[in-house]
């Protein structure tokens, strides 16, 4: 390399090395509010909506819906771009101005960032006497996303399976409910569990079970401030449930070609008996079943195996939030239509999910909880931004793959260790954060 | 093993100059080269000047676009993580403080982040194979055989596939009772083995995988290498005697010695950076987690995309380091074959 062509490539360095200088939005319109508006025959304009559901935009689905939104915002036109791989794209997106109109908040955003992305929908105190789920997007007094569904934790099953097996009541503690698996082991043909070990993020859903296992509202609150795997807690207790499940040959035979579409179908026809997911997974599961040509009333939904003063308990939060983006030139349009998602599309009672509206009745695939006098709980959320911050932080990764996936290889002897240690290693990694996370 | 854009233009860098190191050499024999490059030298010394400019700027022309193209999306990214190994960003906020070497510092304390490189070894290991096995087929393939050319197809039709596609074909094949099961079955033999269940064998397992992808790119430059030795000089040895061991002992083997370090190099970076087999086979689970994996795994599932950059540009700097040394102890001698 001569002097002049090192000159050159230093120049261009240079010169790269100030782009990052443009990463990121402006400042200046931060704050600004998505306003709902006066009349609905007035509002227009084109808005993106930015969706998860590849599924119902390849189906027609959710065209159904623009067209039924289309009777009372006639001048409104939506359009839908369905990302398969979401909370990476979006992330990348979110560099630019340009992330759709409506979009659903990734979890990559920190909350207090919420202001500088997302146009606000209102107050929470007018908007909670409403709506469910508002203090998870809620920041500073203001509310900035929605959710269209509240979903549940819990064990889709095959109530055949389970019958066949001799069950006839929920467990009501891990202990039982291993035995319960037992049973199914020895009297039908099922497997008792599926973990979905390779598909990851089924199970990431095991966090899930903080909150309903001692049926704590505060059970975020909890993990921000102390061990989370500490004797008796609720995460602790989740995490020795699956041990003790793999350990003991409950699960499948090679977790790690898993395969979780095919999981559907078999659970349907009942060669998989058991998998810890939650309410969404319902009506996935009765599909998969009408396809397979078996009974969709087979598939049921129980709670965790634990009972606080006597009665089940479950944790109802939002799905992903829907919001307006900041910089959308339609904010009203944008606005209109996560109202009228929410409210009037129907979408919940399509999905068999629950509600988000305050006055709404259960669905009825949840008869059987309230038969049995589940108890359903709200979790604070005022602390889930510091527990995002620590599980980052830590690399802990409470709600990544990654920590269950060491805990089903060390059930199975893939990996060397006691579960004693394991969890104390999580415990002593995020109470060492813990300590230097602020707010 | 190596990333699949080196290759083609590796390829043609070692086909080149072999080639033009072949030519020179028949040139300097025939002494024919000198006198050639003499007239080529002799430009008309009163070209007037705007002919002059043009001719300085035409190249420069011709380069514009795939210089553009390179500083976009090669060098300006590259000086982007540069900069972001040096903040806490966590890829997505509009705020990013520079946090001088912290990064670094980090990643140089953090013992666990360097364990991964163990991981490294299967893939080192299933490279020897690999280049062992292109060179004999690639040997083997450019003498005249029956069907020469449908076995080349063969051994090349890997890398003409996704290597995502690869991924998922191959968790079927390694599925508890998938396709490998049941090959072994019809050779009566009933394994009930997890491949994908313990670390040894995961990782064995993805090696093997990768040997299968990238054996046919090794294969295809050794090949091509090979067929750039004059032809005149097998027969050359045919006529004084040598048989097929002592035509590649003496001819094959020095003669593409250039291109076998090449791909020794893109080996061994190549099994540095292994990526794309692991992450979709097993993201990383069941201890097959590579040092790239990990990178991901630290940018984008918590968001420090900061460390993650530094991670990166060590990962960069290893395997420049690992080249020079190589090349320290494995200079590329100027092979005669006359």
């Amino acid at each position: 390399m001569n002097r002049r062509t090192a000159q050159v490539l230093a120049t261009v360095a240079g010169a790269a090395l100030l782009l990052p200088g443009c990463t990121g939005t402006g400042g200046s319109t931060k704050g600004a509010d998505a306003k709902a508006p006066d009349d609905p025959s007035k509002v227009s304009g084109t808005i993106t909506v930015l969706t998860v559901r590849t599924d119902l935009v390849q189906d027609g689905t959710m065209k159904k819906y623009a067209a039924e939104f289309n009777k009372t915002y006639p001048r409104v036109k939506v359009e839908f771009q369905a990302l398969t791989n979401y909370e990476a794209e979006i992330k990348i997106r979110m560099n630019t101005d340009d992330y759709g109109d409506v979009l659903l908040i990734p979890a990559v955003i920190k909350k207090n960032d919420y202001p500088k992305f997302f146009a606000s929908l209102g107050t929470r105190a007018e908007r909670s006497k409403k709506y469910r789920f508002t203090d998870f997007t809620t920041v500073g007094g203001k509310v900035y996303g929605q959710s269209p569904v509240g979903v549940m934790p819990g064990f889709v099953y095959n109530k055949r399976v389970w019958k066949e097996a001799g069950i006839t009541a929920w467990p009501a503690s891990p202990a039982e409910f291993l035995a319960d698996l037992k049973a199914i082991r020895a009297k039908t043909d099922a497997i008792p569990y599926y973990t979905n070990f390779a598909a990851q993020w089924p199970l990431t859903s095991w966090t899930y079970v903080d909150g309903a296992v001692h049926c704590d509202p505060r059970a975020t609150t909890k993990l921000a401030e102390g061990d989370p795997w500490a004797a008796g807690s609720d995460l602790r207790v989740g995490d020795t449930l699956l041990y003790d499940i793999v350990k003991q040959g409950l699960a499948e035979k090679d977790p790690t070609t898993s395969n979780w579409e095919e999981s559907k179908p078999r659970t349907a026809k009942g060669e998989i008996a058991t998998q810890w997911l939650g309410t969404w997974a319902i009506i996935q599961f009765r599909d998969a079943a009408k396809k397979a040509g078996v009974n969709p009333d087979d598939i049921g939904f129980m709670p965790f195996p634990a009972r606080t003063n006597g009665t089940f308990c479950a944790t109802v939060g939002p799905d992903y939030n829907q919001a307006v983006n900041v910089h959308s030139a339609h904010k009203e349009a944008a606005r209109a239509w996560i109202d009228w998602f929410t409210d009037e599309s129907g979408y919940d009672k399509d999905n068999l999910a629950i509600s988000p509206l305050r006055n709404a009745p259960m669905p009825d695939v949840l008869k059987p909880y309230e038969e049995a006098g589940v108890k359903l709980i709200e979790l604070d959320d005022s602390a889930g931004a510091k527990v995002k911050l620590i599980d980052d932080r830590s690399e802990v990764g409470i709600y990544k793959p990654e920590y269950r996936q060491d805990l089903v290889d060390l059930a199975r002897g893939a990996r060397k260790g006691s579960l004693d240690d394991f969890l104390g290693g999580l415990g002593e990694k995020w109470t060492g954060t813990q300590k230097n996370v602020s707010h | 093993m190596a990333h699949a854009h080196s290759h083609t233009s590796a390829m043609d860098a070692g086909k080149a100059s072999v080639a033009a190191r072949t030519r020179a050499q028949a040139a300097a024999r025939t002494g024919a080269g000198a006198s050639n490059r003499a007239s080529n030298r002799a430009v008309p010394p009163s070209a007037p000047r705007p002919a002059r400019a043009r001719r300085l700027l035409t190249p420069w022309l011709f380069l514009l676009a795939p210089l553009t193209l390179l500083v976009t999306f090669t060098y300006a990214p590259i000086a982007n993580m540069v900069a972001y190994s040096f903040t806490d960003w966590d890829g997505v906020s509009p705020e990013l403080h520079y946090t001088g070497a912290e990064n670094y510092a980090e990643l140089f304390t953090r013992e666990d982040l360097f364990q991964v490189f163990w991981v490294s070894g299967y893939y080192l290991a299933a490279s020897v194979i690999q280049i062992v096995a292109a060179l004999y087929f690639a040997t083997i393939l450019s003498f005249s055989v029956r069907f020469r050319n449908f076995f080349k197809g063969v051994l090349f039709f890997p890398s003409l596939v996704n290597g995502v596609a690869i991924g998922f074909v191959f968790l079927y094949f390694f599925q508890d009772g998938g396709t490998f099961d049941t090959v072994l079955g019809l050779f009566g033999h009933h394994t009930d083995h997890a491949w994908l269940g313990t670390p040894v064998s995961a990782n064995v397992s993805l090696a093997g995988v990768s040997i299968w992808r990238y054996l046919g790119m090794n294969f295809v430059l050794f090949l091509g290498a090979i067929q750039s030795v004059p032809g005149e000089l097998y027969e050359a040895a045919e006529l004084d005697g040598a048989g097929r061991w002592h035509q590649f002992r003496y001819i094959i083997a020095p003669g593409i010695r250039p291109v076998l370090t090449l791909t020794v190099i893109l080996s061994v970076s190549g099994s540095l950076s292994a990526f794309e087999i692991p992450y979709i086979m097993t993201g990383g689970a069941t201890g097959t987690e590579t040092f790239v994996i990990q990178t991901v795994k630290l940018a984008f599932q918590f968001n420090k995309t900061g460390l993650a950059s530094a991670a990166a540009v060590v990962l960069l700097l290893i395997i420049l380091l690992v080249t020079w040394v190589q090349r320290r102890l494995v200079p590329d001698d100027r092979v005669d074959l006359v």
